[in-house]
């Protein structure tokens, strides 16, 4: 198959908004930042644990922790939130499978923690997300790092950290692929 | 799903998921401050036994509050159920009074059938919690969980029991949890044995996808699991055995018998147990036995169950 131009649209109508590389550069620059804004690799640095939310949240908290290490040589902990049961919306489909929730050894108790998701859309995943932090434990902050926001939200919240603003129109549906899911990185809109 | 009245013709696709959520919520629930999930806020359940029981309802309860639904408890006595109301009456209460699930135990088999008939209307969803002699699914449900894990000794997400040897022993006929039990295990791909003297058998019993065996000790060199029923002296009405004593020889699981059991197999018993009946005391407590694992997966269990009962849109059935 060809390289995929970006911007084009193929013939499935799917354009491709990141390829494998622009993920890759995206990440390692979300862990700049995070390491920036979080003074992780300071004497007195807060305790930072990255929390992904899955399916594709958790491998993207994952590579972050991974780059931050490279970076700064501090090992952050990951973990994993599912957020299933405290969604609003369950009552809206059909019954919903759980992912996997582990917390990084110690909990969450006075951390820093820092949701990961792969699209800030609506802004009821980590609405849930908040609601499900709760009940494990006080972080002494949240903070969000999204690869793409695609705008639209329909609650008072906001990234931390974002890879790519993507205007959409609401009809669109952004998809990011990751290796562990889907043989490929990148992000496509359909 | 609507209803979990039994495990007979239950789709193996829905065990697995069901237990797939209970071992989701057993895992994300371990080892937190706060024991409650949001999901079933504003949702009623209604528990109604006409017979006795600790564990079951108990469990259902702890349940249903666990997942923050509002769970009201009815028993037959202390309610109109003493004055004469009838099954059918007092369900049409409850369903009027804004129940959004019905889970019935009751002395007689195929109640939880009847019940879901007479609902079908109002949208309430019913769990039999022990029909008689018929079926008590979420017992087999918690079963199957705890196998499962036990067996896998690890993550056994997605899994279902294929190819597992499970001995199911003592009084078959009086027990509703053998009956859930040989339709889920099988469904799940086990290999069920029944293991009972044949005053203990149901008539019928040769049409059920099972193998029969009247000797324990040939049987148990090849169990991945045995399940050890109570003998019912409540539902005995003559002699189904000669004496205790006899029954305890023959079929009950003592120090002995347990050695005959593969390194790996893992000893059930649904409560409440008889200790030197079906049971010796030294093997009720011996790390073998899953019997405390079983309540404690019993209340994960029937959370998922009511997710999947409650939690999803309404089914234009």
């Amino acid at each position: 198959m060809a390289p995929r131009q970006r911007g084009a649209t193929d013939p499935a109508g799917e354009r491709e908004l990141l390829s494998a590389g622009d993920v890759a550069r995206t990440v390692a620059r979300m862990a700049h930042q995070i390491i920036e804004k979080t003074a992780l690799d300071a004497p007195s640095a807060p305790a930072v644990v990255l929390m992904g939310i899955p399916t594709r949240g958790a491998p993207l908290a994952r590579r972050l922790a991974d780059r931050i290490r490279d970076f700064s040589g501090v090992a952050v902990p990951t973990g994993t939130l599912d957020v299933t049961l405290y969604r609003d919306d369950l009552r809206r489909g059909p019954t919903r499978p759980l992912e996997t929730t582990k917390l990084p050894a110690g909990g969450v108790d006075d951390r820093l923690v820092v949701l990961v998701d792969d699209v800030l859309f609506s802004g009821r995943t980590i609405r849930a997300a908040l609601d499900a932090l709760r009940d494990h434990g006080r972080p002494r902050a949240v903070q969000l790092a999204v690869l793409v926001d695609r705008g639209h939200r329909e609650l008072p919240i906001r990234a931390d950290y974002v890879g790519k603003n993507v205007p959409t129109a609401r009809s669109e549906e952004v998809h990011v692929l990751l290796e562990e899911f889907d043989q490929r990185d990148g992000v496509v809109l359909r | 799903m609507r209803h979990l009245l039994g495990t007979e013709g239950i789709d193996p696709a829905d065990a697995v998921a069901i237990l797939d959520t209970a071992a989701g919520l057993k895992q994300s629930l371990e080892g937190r401050e706060v024991r409650k999930l949001p999901t079933l806020r504003g949702r009623t359940v209604i528990t109604m036994f006409y017979e006795n029981s600790t564990r079951t309802r108990v469990s259902f309860e702890i349940a249903g509050k666990w997942m923050s639904a509002d769970v009201v408890n009815v028993s037959s006595s202390g309610s109109s159920v003493s004055k004469g109301e009838s099954l059918r009456d007092t369900a049409l209460t409850l369903a009027a009074a804004g129940a959004d699930c019905v889970v019935v135990r009751h002395p007689a088999s195929g109640a939880a059938h009847r019940l879901a008939g007479w609902l079908k209307d109002v949208g309430t969803s019913v769990v039999n919690a022990g029909d008689g002699m018929h079926e008590h699914p979420t017992q087999a449900l918690l079963d199957a969980a705890t196998l499962r894990e036990r067996l896998a000794g690890g993550d056994a997400t997605g899994q279902d029991l294929r190819d597992r040897r499970i001995a199911i022993v003592g009084d078959v006929l009086h027990s509703r949890v053998a009956r859930s039990n040989v339709h889920l295990l099988t469904a799940l791909g086990a290999h069920v044995t029944l293991v009972a003297p044949p005053t203990l058998l149901p008539t019928g019993v040769g049409a059920w996808p099972v193998t029969v065996s009247h000797d324990l000790d040939a049987e148990l060199p090849s169990q991945d699991a045995v399940m050890l029923l109570r003998v019912q002296a409540e539902r005995m009405h003559g002699g189904f055995f000669p004496s205790a004593r006899e029954y305890s020889i023959a079929y009950g699981l003592n120090e002995r018998r347990l050695g005959l059991l593969p390194e790996h197999a893992v000893v059930l018993h649904p409560g409440p147990m008889l200790r030197g009946m079906e049971i010796a005391s030294s093997v009720a407590d011996s790390p073998r036995a899953a019997i405390t694992e079983q309540v404690r997966n019993g209340v994960h269990v029937r959370m998922a169950v009511l997710y999947h009962l409650l939690a999803h849109e309404e089914e234009n059935a």
